[in-house]
């Protein structure tokens, strides 16, 4: 609420017609953590889609007061409606004179120029020319984002600006080479914004912003299901990992220095309070040496499962120095300890990366069979679990129909200290199928549900 | 319009005689000023130090490391000529070191002193004395309240407090006052401008958000990196500035430990102009590297990449 209040104190303080201030002030007022920015600015521009809206439609304070509790998305009408349709005609006219080489020429000079006008005008002709968007088609932006980048082949328009450059006379060392390619993938993904841009605004013209907005709404990184994330989804994940991870060792390391105090140092005390005359107003503390637990990991790493496998690693090697000790073990139908690739290198992405290459775990035709990894488990390692031991088993408990000896957990856990399986699947799809997580729940202290990079963070935090 | 001005409203909540002009006239009388200052600020930065000023309300930046956060605040210190105070945050800050400490050591001088007398001074008498300003030891939150003068307060690096620490800055962020059991409430004499910069190790509470502006610093694109190495180094040609821009570019986009910040650019570049380069070969620029990178295994990595081969000994 005192968001929105200063929303719409922050408009009447600026110039309502500038646009990127309008933008800056709602950015300032109403987002308060640096991942949602991007999310922001799309809703932005799906709202205030600058090009199908005049900036007379602005210029009236009250309409753009209204406008910001919209963008909290509590109002029904839409404003980017408003100015719709009334200055379409000018990016639509002029699509069908060029050629195609003519085009793929213009881009060519705009991306050499750097020049946003032309880009911009570039962007429009392309997608009118190869986007094909037709009114009304329930299609995706991202459709048509590919559909226009198949015609332009911007991969080979990088080679061309760097061409281009080496005839200048730019430097051809190996940095140069290297800052001449940074250089044009960057000017190329301008482009790239460009035409995603010019999309998103012909389909606010075409559905409205508030159909729109519903759309274009995409899930945080820490929410995003690790199961199922595609391919760019996967990559934004593992972006994520690497500073979450770097947090949460933080905030780990703050608690546990903070969390108890020790005994009463004496004589740090008796120091303090010489400076008050001998009286003590200052009592000074001992730190606390409180446990710190071993991890013991033992992961699913078969295809359904294996990306979850990969992050967990990563995030409790990432915090190993909260634990005395963390040994890793990975299975399909056979099991191997993967400890020594952390140990070896200081990044756990790195070690992550060796598991799938170097891990010996297919003992016979590929396919996870729990049964026997814990056997295998049982019968070679089960010695070194003592009451200190955390067991962490990851995995769906897809046992492919083999045989679950749930006996053998049992007994893990009578060794160890806790046992407790993460699960990568809703909870309503446990059990169904032959996921066999039934058999072992009773011999676990916790089966907690761990789809998204938040749930794992959140458990694992829980942990140390 | 008036009855809304926030800056009105405040002062009349604290009880000032007249409302305390703008600092800023308007957004590009903020870029501007930053820039003689030297500092070059982008859309973003120079519309959110304006809204702080019109609104007064405190800006909460937030950024990687070196990327200019303090010296924003700086800059903004020197542009509208008023003093910076300010408080470095750090895990285990309190409210002693924060805002204010009562000197125990001149109390109990006092105390000691009215005995030697043996004077039959009541007790009453005597509280009061020791709890008078005289025995206040100020801290930086309550000296930004107290001074006369215009100030702007740097409260830096918060996210390293924890988070229990933070709601001590509450009173002083969203009313401009701090409460003193023993004295009463100190209310600002006029309206600082408060910046809070934090690095993102951890995520601030939702009610010091709520009370501030958001700012998010990223690292600058190459136009502006270049504009800052050509105002903060003294002496650069303008491709060699450009050229450096473009290298940090390319190192930024390498996944590496730690990303070269704007400050470890600079000192790179007055590094390459004592050298007396004005173009960087393949060759300066690798056995540079470790002015602009703090990891061995960063550095091998980047000379990897950036010249294509990997080098035995760095």
């Amino acid at each position: 609420m005192t968001e929105h209040v200063d929303a719409a104190r922050a408009l009447t303080a600026i110039d309502i017609g500038d646009r990127a201030m309008v933008k800056a002030s709602l950015a300032a007022t109403l987002v308060k953590n640096s991942d949602h920015l991007p999310v922001f600015s799309t809703a932005f521009d799906v709202y205030f889609a600058h090009r199908s809206m005049s900036s007379a439609d602005l210029s009236e304070t009250d309409d753009a007061t209204d406008d910001t509790s919209e963008l909290s998305g509590d109002d029904p009408s839409a404003p980017g409606q408003r100015g719709r349709g009334q200055s379409r005609g000018r990016g639509g006219g002029g699509g069908t004179t060029m050629s195609a080489e003519e085009l793929a020429e213009m881009l060519l000079s705009a991306l050499m120029q750097n020049n946003a006008t032309m880009m911009r005008q570039g962007a429009r002709e392309a997608v009118e020319r190869y986007a094909g968007m037709e009114p009304g088609r329930p299609v995706g932006g991202t459709y048509y984002l590919y559909r226009t980048l198949r015609n332009l082949d911007l991969e080979g328009m990088i080679e061309k600006l760097i061409d281009l450059g080496r005839a200048d006379g730019q430097s051809d060392d190996a940095l140069g080479e290297r800052l001449a390619r940074d250089e044009a993938r960057a000017r190329v993904e301008a482009l790239k914004a460009e035409i995603e841009a010019e999309i998103r605004e012909r389909l606010v013209d075409d559905r409205g912003a508030q159909a729109l907005g519903k759309s274009v709404r995409k899930p945080l990184p820490e929410d995003i299901d690790v199961m199922h994330a595609n391919r760019d989804e996967m990559a934004q994940l593992e972006r994520a990992l690497r500073p979450l991870s770097r947090k949460l060792a933080t905030r780990l390391a703050r608690r546990r220095r903070r969390r108890r105090r020790g005994p009463v140092d004496l004589r740090h005390t008796v120091r303090r309070s010489l400076s008050t005359g001998g009286v003590p107003l200052d009592l000074r503390f001992k730190p606390p040496h409180p446990a710190k637990p071993e991890i013991v990991v033992i992961a699913d790493i078969s295809g359904s499962v294996a990306s979850f496998a990969r992050f967990t690693l990563h995030l409790v090697h990432a915090i190993s120095s909260q634990f005395t000790k963390v040994r890793s073990f990975v299975f399909v139908d056979g099991l191997d300890e993967v400890t020594h690739l952390f140990e070896e290198s200081d990044d756990p992405a790195e070690a992550v990366a060796r598991i799938n290459a170097e891990a010996d775990v297919i003992a016979f035709d590929g396919h996870s069979d729990y049964g026997r990894a814990l056997m295998s488990f049982h019968e070679r390692f089960a010695d070194t679990l003592t009451k200190r031991s955390v067991v962490l088993i990851l995995g769906d408990a897809r046992n492919n129909y083999h045989q679950a000896y749930p006996e053998i957990l049992a007994d893990i856990r009578f060794r160890s200290r806790s046992v407790f399986w993460l699960n990568p699947e809703p909870t309503n799809y446990w059990n169904s199928g032959d996921s066999v997580i039934r058999e072992y729940a009773p011999h676990c202290d916790r089966v907690v549900e761990c789809r998204s990079l938040r749930q794992l963070e959140e458990f694992v935090g829980e942990l140390a | 319009m008036s009855s809304i001005d926030p800056r009105q409203e405040l002062a009349t909540r604290l009880g000032l005689a007249e409302v305390p002009p703008a600092r800023f006239g308007d957004v590009t009388d903020v870029a501007h000023r930053l820039r003689e200052n030297d500092y070059l600020s982008n859309e973003s930065i120079a519309s959110v130090t304006f809204l702080a000023d019109r609104l007064a309300k405190p800006v909460l930046v937030e950024g990687p490391a070196g990327t200019g956060k303090t010296a924003l605040a700086q800059a903004v210190a020197k542009a509208t000529g008023s003093r910076l105070i300010r408080l470095q945050c750090y895990e285990g800050l309190d409210e002693s070191k924060a805002l204010y400490e009562w000197n125990y050591r001149k109390q109990l001088l006092r105390i000691q002193a009215g005995r030697a007398e043996g004077s039959t001074e009541d007790w009453d008498a005597l509280e009061e004395d020791i709890f008078a300003e005289e025995f206040l030891l100020t801290r930086p939150l309550l000296e930004a309240i107290r001074a006369n003068e215009p100030v702007v307060l740097l409260i830096d690096e918060i996210d390293r407090v924890e988070l229990e620490t933070e709601a001590l800055l509450l009173e002083i962020l969203s009313e401009y006052q701090v409460s003193i059991p023993e004295l009463g409430t100190v209310t600002a004499t006029q309206i600082p401008m408060v910046f809070l910069t934090s690095n993102g190790t951890r995520e601030l509470s939702e009610a010091l958000k709520r009370r501030c502006l958001y700012l998010f610093v990223g690292y600058p694109d190459v136009e502006r990196e270049r504009d800052i190495i050509l105002s903060r180094v003294p002496g650069i040609s303008s491709a060699l500035a450009e050229q450096i821009a473009r290298v940090v570019r390319s190192l930024r986009s390498l996944d590496l430990k730690k990303a070269p910040s704007v400050s470890e650019t600079l000192d790179w570049a007055r590094t390459l102009v004592l050298l007396g380069k004005d173009e960087i070969g393949e060759a300066d620029a690798v056995a540079t590297l470790h002015i602009l990178l703090k990891y061995q295994s960063d550095i091998d990595k980047a000379t990897k990449e950036l010249a294509g081969r990997s080098k035995g000994l760095a």
